[in-house]
């Protein structure tokens, strides 16, 4: 299934850098995620070339849908940051990837201790794994995977090493 | 562990000699056909797959259902080689960063050290000049050779075509060789650096890569004539481990995995890194999307190489081969000993490091393995805040229950082979 490429639509009045919602829909405007996504963008930044768009929790799965619909057909990695002890604590950044436009965008998502997301296996079934690193090693629990266990760490491990509360050396 | 089989019992018994209705409807009802084997009973039995197992390249355990000798489910078990190399990085300077980066994908070493070397540049916003961006390309395609020759090697060798990994690796020492007068190390080389790369090369190094770029081309026909029409190699190969484009791209496979599958996408093309875009190369892509269509996209990706590398010595631009940043990059050695300002830096940057604006990047390469992206999140300190490595081998191997059901055990070895993995990427 190839797909057909298409030259690089660059935006050429592109600015440095913006933050803000209104500031990145504003500049960049004709991007397909800006578009596709309008909806549920809470935040975004445009930093040293890469979009980022900060959405909440709860719309993570319905926002993955209008994500894939606006071209983003490759899902790469979700991964978490600590930023204990500031609040919300874990930041979820989800990498798309469009073949046909090329271009990768980061979602957020911001979440406190505790709190759980919905898994987006049901929308991009490569997430499984790295949901289950996520929830090995910060502790973020995902609803509706199909198998929620640890994937790096021994079963009866205590606590999430990547944790910013967590010694590097581990508890000896 | 087999499933413990209840205690015959006399009713049983009789009916093994004398099968009755319910055993024929039974039998001819079963959802499992194993291929040329009777279904002797409906249980499945379970069976572990390593992790001592030569062929699953390192410490993976596979927990297989099977069905006779046909797969009816299957999990990877992973986590063995876990070293915590995320965590670790926290607490280092960016700088120190670079040598573990080498231990992820221990085949690829160049290849990792440039993707971080990307992503810390994107965040200071530091440009590289260029000679440093062409040795960078150059060693990173005998990086993907070398890569795939120990894949070619281990693969042949999975299937039972023994003599293949001789060869493979009578070429791949020349390359060590290579690697080791540029960087002094033949596997960890910790080569490409943030700003640039860590030497000039040695005078002659470059008449010997074009030795042997010159020979190499014979040497992968050398391959071809062992495997191509060899009916063993066909018979193992062809169409097994069928992998649809779709389920690849639904699987997060990359790299020639994905392009044995029919989707002709290639970091180096598609999103050029590094000065990728000034190269001539073909991206080999083909539909089939078994073992075999993977053998040949590597055996081709070898070929596009080697002639990368060559455009890459034609071309090679004079220059620096770090960044004009003192407060970054260690300076010149001698002029460390000799200047006040070089020394107060080489002083502050292997002390205290140096300090990286705030913000979050991703940086994304083409690894021999498939797509590779590094995600580095700074604080504005000396240390990274997080580094996450996207290993190519963690998403693929999810695909192998997708490429292994319904197939045999034997297949699962040729399967494991054709993905290439690493299981220092998976585990970190």
């Amino acid at each position: 299934m190839p797909e057909p490429t298409e030259p690089i639509t660059d935006t050429v009045a592109t600015p440095e850098a913006c933050f803000g919602k209104d500031a990145v829909t504003a500049a960049l405007a004709d991007h397909a995620a800006v578009q596709g996504l309008a909806s549920f963008i809470t935040d975004a930044k445009w930093d040293r070339g890469e979009l980022t768009l900060t959405l909440a929790p709860e719309s993570i799965v319905e926002a993955m849908k209008a994500a894939q619909a606006a071209g983003y057909n490759f899902f790469e990695d979700v991964t978490a940051v600590d930023w204990y002890p500031a609040a919300p604590r874990f930041q979820l950044s989800y990498s798309l990837l469009s073949h046909r436009l090329k271009q990768r965008i980061r979602v957020v998502a911001r979440l406190d201790e505790g709190q759980t997301i919905a898994s987006i296996t049901s929308v991009w079934p490569a997430a499984n794994f790295y949901e289950r690193e996520v929830f090995d090693l910060f502790g973020v629990p995902f609803a509706g995977h199909p198998g929620l266990t640890r994937i790096m760490m021994p079963t009866d491990w205590k606590g999430h090493p990547l944790r910013k509360d967590y010694p590097v050396e581990g508890y000896r | 562990m087999p499933t413990v089989l209840p205690p015959l019992q006399e009713q049983d018994a009789e009916d093994m000699i004398a099968p009755g209705v319910e055993d024929v409807v039974r039998e001819s009802t079963s959802h499992h056909h194993p291929r040329g084997s009777d279904p002797i009973s409906d249980q499945t039995m379970v069976l572990n797959m390593g992790p001592q197992h030569p062929s699953t390249h390192g410490v993976l355990r596979l927990v297989l259902e099977i069905d006779g000798e046909t797969i009816i489910s299957l999990a990877p078990d992973i986590g063995y080689l876990h070293t915590g190399i995320e965590k670790t990085c926290e607490a280092k300077f960016y700088a120190q960063v670079t040598p573990m980066t080498d231990r992820i994908d221990y085949l690829c070493p160049m290849t990792n050290n440039t993707a971080y070397a990307l992503a810390v540049e994107k965040l200071l916003q530091l440009e590289v000049p260029e000679r440093a961006q062409w040795l960078r390309v150059l060693f990173n395609e005998l990086t993907r050779i070398q890569s795939h020759l120990v894949w070619l090697g281990s693969h042949a060798m999975d299937i039972g075509a023994l003599t293949v990994f001789l060869y493979c690796f009578r070429e791949r020492e020349d390359l060590m060789r290579i690697f080791e007068s540029v960087s002094g190390q033949r596997m960890m080389t910790s080569y490409v650096r943030i700003g640039g790369v860590a030497l000039e090369p040695p005078l002659d190094l470059f008449d010997k890569i074009r030795a042997f770029l010159k020979s190499f081309p014979s040497k992968i026909a050398e391959y071809e004539g062992l495997l191509n029409n060899n009916p063993i190699w066909m018979e193992r190969l062809k169409g097994v481990g069928y992998l649809s484009p779709e389920n690849a791209i639904a699987l997060g496979v990359t790299g020639p995995s994905l392009r044995g599958s029919g989707v002709d996408f290639d970091v180096r093309r598609d999103m050029p890194y590094s000065g990728y875009e000034k190269f001539e190369f073909k991206v080999p892509t083909l539909t089939s999307g078994d073992v075999w269509a993977r053998y040949l996209v590597r055996m081709d990706e070898m070929r596009e190489s080697v002639k990368i590398c060559l455009q890459a010595l034609d071309g090679m631009p004079e220059g620096r081969i770090v960044a004009d940043a003192p407060k970054i990059i260690l300076p010149d050695r001698e002029q460390m000993k000799t200047q006040m300002e070089s020394l107060i830096h080489h002083f502050k940057i292997v002390t205290e490091g140096f300090q990286v604006p705030a913000g979050e990047v991703t940086s994304s390469v083409e690894a021999p393995h498939g797509m590779m992206n590094y995600y580095v999140v700074s604080d504005g300190t000396a240390k990274p805040y997080r580094v996450h490595m996207r290993n190519p081998d963690f998403a693929t191997l999810q695909s192998l229950e997708t490429m292994c059901k319904g197939q045999l055990i034997a297949d699962v070895v040729a399967v494991i082979g054709s993905i290439d993995i690493v299981l220092g990427a998976i585990d970190r």
